[in-house]
C-alpha cells in the first residue's frame, strides 16, 4: 500500500484507505473511495499538482491531498 | 394556456446542462441575480407543446446536495423551499453518459427529497466512441423514473425530453434509499422529535450551512438529542451517506451499463499530450493567449472606426435637422457622442467574450488551471484563479464572482484583491485611443507596434497583479485550509449556439449597464459644461470681444466656446485638480475624462468627446478632436509621454464602482474595496507620474 503521489504515470491501482477526516467530502462525494479504481495520467513539474482518474471522473488535485489517499497496485 | 410549468435543470458541472438550457429556451433567456446574493440566475421559457408552456431555471452546476459554495446553496434553498414561487413542479437532473456513476449521486439525492425527478443522459453522441451501451428499460426501472436520452449536438432527444416533462405526474417520488439505514439510532431519534417530516430533508437542514424559509434550522440545532452528533461524526454520517448511495448506483450500472473499452477512443488523452506538456503546454497557453489580445486589437479596428464615423455623422445630420435649441444641443453634444463611447468598443467586447467562451466550452481553461496551480500558489494565487485573471480581461465584476469555487478563503480573497488590474474591456477603449493617437506605426517581428504596445498593457496588469498577490500573501495574516479539486473535462468542439448566445448574453448586459451610467453622466456632463456661474461664463462673448478686437466672427466663435468651457462648472472643477494632475503631463479637460472616469471607465472616451463637442460645433470623429488638442507651447497634448502616463494610470488606479460594488458583496465588507480604491490609485499616480516625469 503505497499514498497516491508516489504512484507512477500508467499504474493502476485501487483505493484502499483514505483519511476521512482530512479529506474534503466534496472529493469523497466524486468518487474517492475505498474499491475505486485509480491512476496517475499526468502530473505537473514537481509532481505538484496531479492529474489522476478515479473511476470514469477525471480530476486534478494537489500532492499534498493526495498524501491522504492510500492505494494498491494491480498487476 | 394553464400556468407554466416550473421545471428546474440541475446536474453537475461539464454535463452539458447548459446546453440542454439553451436547447429548451433558446434566445428566450433571462439571467438576472438571486435576491440579496450576487449568484447568476438563469431562467427562460420553452414550449412543451402547443398548449404548455415550461418555466425552466437553470441551477448552478453542483456535484452533490451537500453545499460547499454560495452557488450551491442556492440550488439547495430552493429544493428545500416548497414556498418559492420557483419550487419545481418537476427536477430534470442532466448526466453525462461518460460519467453516469457519479453523475447519479446527485439523481438519488434529488429524487430522496420527494420531487418529481427525470433523468437525461446527454452527450449520447459520444456513446458510440467510448464503447458505452445503455439498456434503458431496465436502467428506468431500477432507478424508478424516466430517462431521456440526448445529444444536444446532434439535436436529439429533445422532444422525447419535452413530453416527458408534460407527463410529470406519472414520475415516481419515491426515495432511493431509505437515510435511516445510515445511522438506525440516530434517525430513530430524529423522527421522534419531528414525526411527521421528511428523515432526508431534516438531514439536509441538520448538515447544511443554509437559510430555510419554511424549516426552522434554530429549532432543529437547538434539539438537545443533536448536540451529540459532532461535526466530525456528522461528517462520518455523511460519508455513509455518499457510501450507501454508490453502493446503490453501482447496482442499478452493474445491469443498466456496459463499456467496451476495446471499442473506445481516446482523444482525450492525445490532447493531453500535448496540451499539458510540461514545457509545451506553457508555450501553446502563452501563445493562445498573445494570438488573442493581438487579433483582439486589430479585427475590431474596422467595425471601430466605422462606429465612430457614423456616431459623428449622425451628430451632424441630427444637428442639421433638428431645430435650434437646448434639447438638440443636449442629444447631439451630450448623448450621441457619450453613446459612441460605449458603441465603439462593442466589437472588442464581443471578441473577448468570444474567446474565453470558446477557451471554456473546449474544456482547455481546466487545463491552464492545471498548470497554472504550482506557479500561482508561490504568489499567494490558486489555478483556478486563473478564470478570474484571464475573465478578469473582459469584466471585473464576473471576474471577482468567478473566485467563488476557490475553497481557501485566503487565496480567495487575494484573487479578489488583485483581479481588478487585469485590463478589462472597459480600459479597451481608453487603451486603442491613446495607442491610435500616440504609438507610432511600423512593426517589430511582424507585430505592429501599436499591436505590441497592448500586449504590454496587458502584460502589465497580469504582472501587477501577480506582485500584489505576492505582497498580499505575505501581509494578510489569515489561516485557512487549502485543498484543490479540479474536474478535467472532455475536450469538445463548442457548441455554436451555446457561445453565440453567451457572446450575445455577455455582451447585452454589460452594454446595457455601461451605458445606463454612461447615459446618465454624459447629460450631467453636458449641463456642467454648457452652464456656469458668473460673469466669465455668461458674457463670454463680449469679453473674449473685448480681449480679441481684432477676430473675425468664426474665430471669435471658437474662442467664446472655449472661454465659456474653462468658466463653466466642469471647467471649474477641472482647474481646480489641474495642479495635482498636471505633473503626470494631463491638461484641466482630461482632469474631468479622470474625474469621470471613477464612475466607470470607459466613459473617458465618452467624456472627452462630450468636452470636446460642447467646445467645438464642427462634428469630427473623437480621435481627431483628441489629436487636434494643444498645449500653450502649440504642441500636441497627446504625446508618447502623456499618453503613456495616461495609460499606465488606467492600468493601476481602481476606477470602477460596480466592481467596489461586488467585492463589497463578495467579501461582506467594506474594508477590502477601500484598499483597492485607495491602494491602487495611489499606485497609479505614481507609475503615471514617474512615467511622464522620465519620458517628458
Amino acid at each position: 500500500m503505497i499514498p497516491l503521489d508516489e504512484l507512477k504515470i500508467g499504474e493502476q491501482a485501487e483505493i484502499e484507505t483514505i483519511e476521512t477526516d482530512k479529506l474534503p467530502l466534496k472529493l469523497i462525494e466524486m468518487g474517492c473511495l475505498p474499491g475505486s479504481a485509480i491512476s496517475l495520467i499526468q502530473n505537473a513539474p514537481f509532481n505538484d499538482p496531479l492529474y489522476i482518474k478515479i473511476d470514469e471522473s477525471h480530476l486534478a488535485i494537489r500532492k499534498e491531498t493526495a498524501k491522504d489517499i492510500f492505494v494498491r497496485l494491480i498487476d | 394556456m394553464s400556468k407554466a410549468l416550473n421545471i428546474a435543470l440541475l446536474g453537475n458541472p461539464n454535463t452539458g446542462k447548459t446546453s440542454v438550457f439553451n436547447a429548451l429556451t433558446g434566445l428566450s433567456q433571462k439571467v438576472g441575480n438571486y435576491p440579496g446574493i450576487t449568484v447568476e440566475k438563469k431562467e427562460g421559457i420553452c414550449k412543451l407543446d402547443r398548449t404548455t408552456k415550461g418555466h425552466v431555471l437553470d441551477l448552478p452546476g453542483t456535484y452533490s446536495l451537500n453545499a460547499s459554495s454560495m452557488d450551491e446553496s442556492v440550488v439547495i434553498e430552493l429544493l428545500l423551499n416548497r414556498n418559492s414561487k420557483d419550487f419545481p413542479d418537476v427536477a430534470v437532473v442532466v448526466t453525462d453518459v461518460e460519467n453516469l456513476k457519479r453523475n447519479l449521486l446527485l439523481f438519488t439525492q434529488v429524487k430522496d427529497l420527494g420531487i418529481p425527478t427525470l433523468l437525461v443522459i446527454n452527450m449520447a453522441d459520444q456513446m458510440k466512441r467510448k464503447g458505452i451501451t445503455l439498456d434503458i428499460a431496465l436502467l428506468e426501472e431500477a432507478l424508478d423514473t424516466k430517462i431521456a436520452v440526448v445529444s444536444t449536438r446532434e439535436k436529439k432527444g429533445l422532444e422525447e425530453l419535452k413530453k416527458m416533462i408534460i407527463d410529470y405526474r406519472q414520475l415516481s417520488t419515491a426515495a432511493t434509499i431509505s437515510i435511516n439505514t445510515i445511522d438506525e439510532a440516530y434517525f430513530q431519534n430524529l423522527e421522534k422529535i419531528f414525526p411527521n417530516q421528511s428523515l432526508y430533508k431534516l438531514w439536509l437542514v441538520i448538515t447544511q450551512d443554509v437559510n430555510f424559509a419554511k424549516l426552522d434550522r434554530k429549532r432543529v440545532s437547538d434539539a438537545t438529542d443533536f448536540k451529540t452528533a459532532s461535526p466530525s461524526n456528522l461528517k462520518r454520517l455523511q460519508q455513509k451517506e455518499t457510501v450507501k448511495r454508490y453502493q446503490f448506483i453501482n447496482q442499478v450500472l452493474k445491469q443498466g451499463l456496459n463499456i467496451d473499452r476495446a471499442a473506445a477512443t481516446d482523444l482525450r488523452s492525445r490532447f493531453d499530450r500535448v496540451l499539458i506538456h510540461k514545457f509545451w503546454g506553457y508555450v501553446i497557453f502563452f501563445v493562445i493567449l498573445m494570438t488573442i489580445f493581438q487579433s483582439i486589437f486589430s479585427w475590431s479596428s474596422i467595425p471601430q472606426d466605422f462606429i465612430d464615423s457614423s456616431f459623428a455623422s449622425l451628430s451632424q445630420i441630427l444637428s442639421e435637422k433638428l431645430p435650434a435649441g437646448v434639447f438638440t444641443d443636449l442629444l447631439t453634444q451630450g448623448i450621441v457622442p457619450g453613446l459612441g463611447g460605449i458603441v465603439i468598443f462593442i466589437p472588442q467586447i464581443a471578441f473577448l467574450f468570444l474567446f474565453i467562451s470558446i477557451l471554456e466550452e473546449t474544456g482547455y481553461m481546466s487545463r491552464v488551471v492545471f498548470l497554472m496551480d504550482r506557479g500561482l500558489r508561490r504568489f499567494g494565487l490558486n489555478g483556478k484563479s486563473v478564470i478570474p485573471l484571464i475573465s478578469g480581461t473582459a469584466c471585473a465584476i464576473p471576474a471577482v464572482m468567478a473566485t467563488r469555487n476557490i475553497e481557501n478563503w485566503k487565496e480567495r480573497l487575494i484573487t479578489i484583491l488583485v483581479t481588478p488590474f487585469t485590463t478589462c474591456s472597459a480600459r479597451l477603449p481608453v487603451y486603442a485611443i491613446l495607442i491610435a493617437l500616440v504609438i507610432p506605426e511600423g512593426s517589430l517581428l511582424g507585430l505592429s507596434y501599436k499591436g505590441l504596445m497592448l500586449m504590454f498593457l496587458y502584460l502589465v496588469g497580469f504582472g501587477m497583479a501577480l506582485l500584489a498577490a505576492w505582497i498580499l500573501s505575505k501581509t494578510l495574516d489569515i489561516q485557512a485550509k487549502s485543498y484543490f479539486i479540479v474536474e478535467m473535462p472532455n475536450y469538445k468542439l463548442p457548441l455554436l449556439k451555446n457561445v453565440g448566445i453567451t457572446v450575445w448574453e455577455k455582451t447585452r448586459t454589460f452594454v446595457a449597464e455601461a451605458g445606463k451610467i454612461i447615459l446618465a453622466i454624459s447629460i450631467l456632463l453636458w449641463i456642467m459644461a454648457s452652464y456656469g456661474p458668473g460673469k466669465d461664463f455668461n458674457q463670454a462673448e463680449q469679453i473674449v470681444q473685448q480681449d480679441y478686437p481684432e477676430l473675425n466672427d468664426t474665430d471669435l466663435e471658437i474662442k467664446t466656446n472655449a472661454y465659456k468651457l474653462e468658466h463653466s462648472y466642469i471647467g471649474i472643477l477641472g482647474k481646480t485638480i489641474e495642479p495635482v494632475i498636471s505633473p503626470l503631463g494631463y491638461d484641466w479637460k482630461i482632469g474631468i475624462a479622470l474625474i469621470s472616469s471613477f464612475a466607470a471607465r470607459e466613459v473617458f472616451v465618452g467624456t472627452l468627446a462630450t468636452i470636446y463637442s460642447v467646445e467645438s460645433d464642427s462634428e469630427d470623429t473623437i480621435k481627431n478632436r483628441m489629436a487636434s488638442e494643444v498645449r500653450k507651447d502649440g504642441s500636441p497634448l497627446f504625446n508618447l509621454a502623456s499618453g503613456i502616463s495616461l495609460m499606465l494610470f488606467y492600468a493601476f488606479a481602481m476606477q470602477c464602482m460596480s466592481t467596489l460594488a461586488v467585492v463589497r458583496k463578495e467579501t461582506n465588507s467594506w474594508k477590502w474595496p477601500m484598499v483597492q480604491l485607495f491602494g491602487m490609485t495611489l499606485l497609479a499616480y505614481l507609475v503615471a507620474f514617474s512615467t511622464y516625469q522620465i519620458l517628458a
